[in-house]
């Protein structure tokens, strides 16, 4: 087992237990906590495959921004003492069944993907460095990309405009 | 078995520059308060602390004895996991961010080099933005977790104006990125070093003309710092003592502490992004290594950094003790409708005059 084996079982570990804290968690706040500790552990995998620009802008755009806005909209309305208890059996059901035939789809999606061979790309794969990602986000996808940032806008401007005082 | 394949000379050099640059961090930040008030007192044509040791140079060990020394008092109705992770993270994302600093140029031992930066990573300003980013969750956990109105106010304040300065210093940062186009912090110092003027010119401030990205850099990073005009999160006059209100004891030493440290990094930050980093003006160094030997010449280099992120805390203090403070509108207008669109102008002319040279 190569050291960057252990980092990548470690992580994993991390990953997905912190993930089931945001399920799980009584506390709203401890939820939110423990998302930004997935997103972490999902940023140390994307460091393992050398796609370092990915991960550091997975931890300014997820971590660092729209979990403040998460932590603000729970704080504000103070949800901290785990006032909304699910109370309906036959929703918990449903919620069960569909979270379930999502994981049995996920794990045939995946099943014959070659992730075995490739865990980790430690300094060899550059996609996910900053030079390639540009070249290609400006050639290859650059139709897709621009039609992105004209979604952003508007959604900026639709922002703006329901912000705005009358 | 695969602690064979670890180069130890590696780790050990590492773990001793992460164990320089930390006490480094810790030293400046424990002297900087004294400096504050000493900086107050000239202000305000008072003498300051002068009763612990020569001129009250013993003042910053005694305030930390006290702050060790007093009661720790945990709110009873709030949750004491992240009342206590609150400062924890203050502290931890004030000292993560010297990891990609470039400290001077590269010693050597022996017949190694030792680079004097912890990680020379390719990202290296993108990584300090997402610590930088990160650096809300202290405020915020710590605010909320007090259960205490002012200091939940004091958070969301708080948390809203660093995110939104961020902004502001991001596009501000682009136009430096334009210029060097690397993110790597070493290649971002290496490329403002030498030229004329003694090396002036090819520094981002002057020769890349960026004293407007500048100067909304330096804004932001005051924003960020929560540092007066700035500081709304701990307006004491209208929110008694902000976000660590309820902190005593070490706790509350641990945030305010996170302050000073921030300041240092922030001045080295734009040191090393506008002013050359550890590049010592109107001098040669790569003569100056064949005379003195290079590791003196890694000495000054770092001399230099610290001198010039020293000026920059200076600044700071002398801001804090002449500019009154804002109002929460106020700064919230000033960083969306005037900071935004003129490092948005910067940026584009930076672009233009980028692309102009070189075709």
């Amino acid at each position: 087992m190569d050291i960057t084996q252990v980092l990548f079982w470690v992580l994993t570990v991390i990953a997905i237990g912190s993930a089931l804290m945001v399920v799980t968690a009584r506390n709203p706040v401890y939820s939110v906590l423990g998302l930004i500790v997935t997103f972490f552990a999902i940023s140390g995998h994307y460091i393992l495959m050398n796609a370092q620009f990915l991960a550091i802008v997975n931890i300014i755009v997820y971590a660092g921004a729209i979990m403040v806005l998460f932590l603000f909209v729970i704080m504000l309305m103070n949800l901290s003492k785990s006032t909304e208890t699910l109370k309906n059996k036959w929703l918990q059901i449903v919620g069960a069944i569909a979270g379930g035939c999502l994981f049995l789809v996920l794990v045939a999606a995946l099943k014959n993907t070659e992730v075995k061979k490739d865990l980790v790309e430690m300094g060899t794969g550059n996609i996910g460095l900053v030079k390639e990602l540009g070249r290609e986000l400006f050639t290859t996808f650059v139709i897709p990309f621009e039609i992105a940032s004209v979604l952003f806008l508007s959604a900026m401007v639709g922002a703006v405009v329901i912000g705005k005082k009358e | 078995m695969f602690l064979l394949a670890i180069d130890w000379f590696f780790i050990i050099e590492k773990l001793l520059l992460i164990a320089a640059i930390v006490t480094l961090s810790m030293v400046v930040a424990m002297y900087a308060t004294y400096g504050e008030r000493k900086v107050a007192a000239f202000i305000q044509d008072r003498i300051g602390p002068n009763r612990a040791g020569p001129f009250g140079l013993f003042q910053p060990l005694a305030d930390g004895g006290k702050l060790f020394f007093k009661e720790e008092i945990i709110p009873l109705a709030s949750s004491k996991f992240l009342f206590i992770l609150g400062p924890m993270l203050a502290m931890i994302t004030a000292l993560l961010t010297s990891a990609v600093v470039p400290w001077g140029t590269a010693l050597k031992v022996g017949e190694h080099v030792v680079p004097l930066q912890v990680a020379d990573v390719n990202i290296g300003i993108l990584y300090v933005f997402g610590v930088v980013s990160l650096g809300v969750y202290g405020i915020m956990l710590g605010g909320w977790a007090s259960n205490n109105k002012f200091s939940l106010l004091a958070a969301i304040r708080g948390a809203s104006q660093m995110v939104s300065y961020e902004l502001a210093m991001g596009m501000a940062l682009i136009a430096v990125l334009m210029l060097t186009g690397s993110l790597q912090m070493s290649t971002i110092v290496e490329s403002q070093r030498g030229g004329a003027l003694g090396g002036l010119a090819s520094w981002n401030i002057f020769g890349g003309g960026q004293i407007l990205g500048f100067l909304i850099f330096f804004i932001c990073a005051l924003a960020e710092c929560n540092r007066t005009p700035f500081d709304l999160a701990e307006a004491e006059n209208e929110l008694n003592f902000g976000y660590h209100q309820e902190y005593s004891s070490m706790k509350l030493g641990f945030f305010l502490f996170a302050e000073y440290i921030n300041m240092f990094i922030s001045g080295v930050i734009m040191s090393t992004l506008y002013f050359g980093g550890y590049d010592i003006p109107f001098v040669n160094e790569a003569a100056l290594a064949t005379h003195i030997g290079q590791n003196w010449v890694a000495i000054l280099t770092f001399l230099c950094l610290f001198a010039k992120a020293l000026i920059f805390v200076f600044i700071f203090m002398w801001i804090r003790w002449t500019v009154p403070r804002f109002r929460f509108d106020q700064l919230m207008n000033l960083g969306w409708k005037r900071l935004i669109p003129l490092a948005l102008l910067n940026m584009i002319i930076t672009a233009l005059v980028v692309l102009w040279l070189k075709k």
